[in-house]
């Protein structure tokens, strides 16, 4: 298999995201948040539109929160290798209904596509194993889109990493809103917490 | 008589860590996030013990941060333990719960500010409440163990119910000298 990926980012999200159910979604900043965005607005997304490395933390803090949603963090490399750590502080509180996809282009797409670690040969499935998180694969089609979309609702089976291999191109930026306090509150709404 | 009066008095000095536990309980907070510090040790010794509280172990400060932002979007209150060194490896962090208004309740036990012989301490300890102050969050401080309540639940109703970034600075002088010996090795 080549390092880089063929699957179109957001057909991969859009189909990740069908029939989501009661999943509950963080976005890491940058394109993956363009992607869940255009996959369909809704009130159990959180996009973040910065804080670089912590997309996979805030889900923990959510999954733990919330044992009995699935959580699913979209995320590309980049993003994820900032906060590589949190991959083992994950592992240690085994969350089973936390599941991170990462979306792995090989490269720094909002900055100017510089080659990343990823893109260099590290490895995102290999050393998630290796932080202690069991469920791991590497997704380079559909049917293995597919296959993982249907693993998030059993929630004694993660904490999950999927590293799904997409094409490096550009798509159309597509913005979701980025009131940080908004889209706090109608997260907390969705769930029954009332805005004080 | 007098020495076993000191001896008690001590002895409730010294449990300043149950009552920030306490005081935290009372605030219902559900997570607990840390990068050990021997300052916190029995309040993480207390965390862990109690099985209403999830208590997560950091590989890095500004993870617990992040960590906090999740927990409160999911309806849990979280607090962050760390030693002053850690707090610069926040600062950007902290932009995601000012931009948020994110809760944030984070205990901070100092270095290099009381009795301090490692000079590689010094200058975070030093910068630590400017590295809060320059991202936006409230610092408070824990002088003196006998105020351990008070303080705590005012950084808490701050935080919860204010939704502020607050950190509370336990001074090094209630955390007491460390003795470099061969039995605490």
């Amino acid at each position: 298999m080549s390092a880089t990926g063929t699957l179109d980012r957001r057909a991969a999200v859009k189909a990740l995201l069908a029939d989501r159910g009661d999943l509950l979604v963080i976005s890491g900043l940058g394109s993956s948040s363009y992607d869940v965005f255009d996959a369909g607005e809704h009130p159990g997304n959180f996009y973040l539109w910065g804080a670089m490395g912590g997309a996979a933390m805030v889900g923990l803090g959510l999954a733990l929160a919330q044992p009995k949603r699935p959580v699913l963090v979209v995320t590309g490399d980049g993003e994820q290798l900032m906060g590589i750590g949190s991959l083992l502080t994950i592992a240690t509180k085994q969350p089973g209904n936390l599941s991170i996809a990462v979306l792995d282009n090989g490269h720094f797409g909002e900055t100017g596509m510089q080659l990343s670690h990823s893109g260099l040969g590290a490895k995102l499935e290999v050393i998630a194993s290796g932080a202690g998180i069991g469920n791991v694969s590497d997704i380079a089609d559909m049917s293995g889109i597919e296959n993982f979309r249907n693993s998030l609702r059993d929630l004694g089976g993660g904490p999950r990493l999927a590293r799904i291999r997409i094409a490096s191109g550009e798509v159309e930026r597509a913005l979701p809103p980025r009131d940080g306090t908004y889209l706090k509150n109608r997260f907390r709404g969705h769930l029954g917490f009332v805005v004080k | 008589m007098d020495q076993i009066a000191v001896h008690q008095d001590s002895a409730t000095s010294r449990d300043w860590p149950v009552a920030i536990y306490r005081t935290l309980k009372s605030f219902g907070v559900a997570q607990v996030c840390y990068v050990p510090d021997a300052g916190h040790s029995e309040l993480i010794k207390l965390s862990h013990a109690d099985a209403g509280i999830k208590t997560t172990v950091l590989t890095t400060e500004e993870e617990g941060v992040a960590l906090a932002a999740g927990a409160w979007l999911g309806g849990d209150c979280a607090v962050l333990l760390m030693q002053s060194s850690g707090v610069g490896n926040c600062v950007n962090m902290l932009s995601l719960m000012a931009s948020c208004r994110f809760p944030l309740l984070t205990l901070v036990t100092m270095r290099g500010e009381w009795a301090e012989f490692n000079p590689w301490q010094i200058p975070m300890g030093r910068a630590t409440p400017q590295a809060f102050e320059i991202m936006g969050t409230t610092v408070l401080r824990l002088e003196n163990p006998d105020d351990a309540e008070e303080v705590i639940s005012a950084a808490a109703s701050l935080a919860y119910d204010g939704d502020q970034q607050v950190a509370v600075l336990i001074s090094q002088r209630m955390i007491g000298r460390k003795k470099w010996t061969k039995e605490t090795h």
